[in-house]
């Protein structure tokens, strides 16, 4: 191991050093940088669209709310059969025998129809007495029973009209269904719903992961995003509200998700769209640690004298008295 | 080592009993590795002159701005900067930071990366900027997910299937705000800060790298 404060003086023998003010360029850095970003801060603003609440959501669309709640009931949605880290109900992506999702297990445990409809119901239920018989009738019906009841409904939403902001579909055998979720639109449009998921049990709240995975199940948050061009296919992780830059740094890391293998069911070499979260993860940490070793990499590290850039950034050195002003 | 030392060495009887004291070693490998004019140079190689030397000069202040009005919003707390005109004047100042501290930084490293800024033993600082870089990248994304407006809802819905895919969300969870916030507003920008200095302390230990020159002198 070489002392550097010795080699420092070494490396630079028969350099020419000039007069140079490192504290007055950063100063006049800091100057100029703080004064652009104010100029931009002043005349662009910056995007603050303000959060869907739950209460929206059912004010809007209610029949998108109660198709979430009865596929929720129905255990069919997306955070229904997520798996890891919510249920284990889904196996969660795996790519040969890489299954991180699998081995951390359900450590935010999520049990969709009981967190989402059936609980919040229940606390509403207090005092509410058709809707404290409608639950009862449901969780006494058997399974069988359940899914009858869940099919029709699910059916007859697909024509449900909206009156009164209430949910209406066309008379059939749904069992306590029409009731539970007339009260759960009510709730929901109240607010009520936001209030019951985000609270847990806990006066002070700084976890949103039930009313997010909520809204997640649902297609009124997804159509906003699409119109504001923020879901995934839309390279949407590196895209902002309005007319706003985004983490378009993620450029290379959303990129992946519109191309083979991550967005073909088939897919190359085992990876494929239902483990492209996996995929992309996998090859942008492989892409980062060659980025970081590219010093060792050979033809990597060879390029920048390949390609004479640094001619044009060092001009004066290559430029004048060739040879001579070598140490 | 012991080569630069000689000064040190030159009263007899002193250096075995001062060799013994940790704070005199410290101290002495301090003086060695980054003496104060090596630190805070006034002169610089002639080619130094190049305007790609500015690209880590402005990533530096535009960082000190992003972290600069970042402390103003976490002291005035998260209402204040939806609520009120002045508060979201800062927001705007941060967000616009962030951009320019993101444009810098990439321009700094694609000049340092056509400057093969790594040779003669710079490597480290290559890899440490990869680490800023990557930690920097983390630090935005909680950034977004503090938002807390429409932008930070679906970046976490979106984003939740990234990370529990590989495993991450069952510790990071995107969609608890009170974590991404506190990771970054605390924990990230620390991170990035610490990095940093070590980024420059091993910059100015060094001293910048010459010119590539093909025939010899500066070898990769
Ligand atoms: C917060 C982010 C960063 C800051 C504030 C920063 C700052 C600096 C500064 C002030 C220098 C002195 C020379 C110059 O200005 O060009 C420097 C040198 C260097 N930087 Fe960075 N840097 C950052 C990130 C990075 C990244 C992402 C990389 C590459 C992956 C990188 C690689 C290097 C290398 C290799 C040198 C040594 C150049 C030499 O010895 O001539 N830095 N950095």
């Amino acid at each position: 191991m070489k002392s550097m404060g010795a080699t420092q003086e070494e490396y630079y023998r028969g350099v020419r050093m000039v007069r140079y003010d490192l504290v007055k360029e950063l100063v006049l850095a800091m100057v100029g940088v703080g004064v652009l970003a104010l100029l931009i801060a002043a005349v662009l603003s910056s995007p603050d669209v303000p959060p869907v609440t739950i209460a929206t959501w059912a004010q809007q669309n209610p029949v998108d709310l109660v198709t979430t709640a009865t596929n929720e009931l129905a255990g069919a949605t997306t955070s229904a059969v997520y798996g890891p880290p919510y249920n284990s109900v889904g196996p969660g992506q795996s790519f040969g025998p890489i299954a991180p999702q699998k081995w951390f297990g359900v450590r935010i445990p999520i049990d969709s129809a009981n967190t989402f409809v059936i609980q919040p119901l229940q606390k509403a239920s207090f005092s509410n007495t058709a809707l404290g018989a409608a639950l009862s009738t449901w969780q006494n019906a058997t399974a069988d029973q359940q899914t009858k009841w869940l099919d029709a409904y699910s059916k007859a939403l697909a024509n449900a009209t909206v009156t009164d902001g209430g949910v209406a579909v066309a008379t059939g055998d749904y069992g306590p269904l029409p009731v539970m979720m007339s009260n759960l639109v009510g709730i929901a449009q109240a607010g009520g719903l936001d209030g019951l998921l985000a609270i847990n049990g806990r006066f002070y709240q700084t976890d949103y992961t039930q009313p997010l995975l909520f809204m997640g199940d649902g297609t009124y948050l997804a159509g906003l995003a699409q119109q504001a061009h923020l879901t995934g296919s839309q390279w949407g992780m590196m895209n902002e509200t309005g007319q706003y830059p985004g983490q378009t740094w993620l450029w290379l890391y959303t990129m992946w998700y519109q191309v083979t293998p991550f967005n073909s069911p088939t897919g190359f070499l085992g990876f494929n769209s239902s483990n492209a979260d996996l995929g992309v993860i996998i090859l942008m940490t492989a892409l980062t640690a060659a980025l970081a070793l590219v010093p060792f990499i050979p033809i990597l590290r060879d390029i920048p004298r390949w390609i004479p850039i640094h001619r044009l950034i060092w001009r004066q050195y290559y430029a004048p008295r060739k040879g001579a002003a070598r140490a | 080592m012991s080569a630069t030392s000689s000064s040190e060495g030159a009263s007899p009887g002193a250096t075995a009993p001062e060799s013994r004291s940790w704070t005199l070693r410290l101290r002495q490998a301090i003086d060695r590795h980054l003496p104060m004019d090596h630190l805070l140079p006034d002169r610089q190689p002639y080619y130094v002159g190049s305007w790609v030397y500015v690209f880590g000069v402005v990533t530096i202040a535009a960082l000190a701005w992003v972290i600069a009005s970042g402390v103003v919003l976490s002291f005035m707390g998260p209402q204040w900067w939806h609520d009120s005109r002045v508060g979201r004047f800062f927001n705007s100042l941060h967000f616009w930071s962030v951009q320019l501290f993101f444009i810098f930084m990439v321009l700094h490293l694609w000049g340092q990366y056509f400057m093969a800024g790594w040779r003669s033993g710079r490597a480290a600082t290559w890899m440490i900027g990869v680490i800023i870089f990557g930690i920097s990248i983390l630090t935005a994304f909680t950034g977004y997910l503090s938002q807390q407006n429409f932008a930070s809802q679906f970046v976490a819905i979106n984003a939740k299937d990234a990370m529990n895919g590989a495993g991450i969300g069952a510790f990071f969870s995107v969609l608890n705000f009170g974590q991404m916030y506190g990771l970054h507003v605390m924990l990230l920008p620390i991170g990035i800060t610490i990095l940093v200095v070590a980024h420059i302390v091993m910059v100015r230990t060094r001293g910048v790298v010459k010119p590539i020159d093909p025939e010899g002198g500066a070898r990769p």
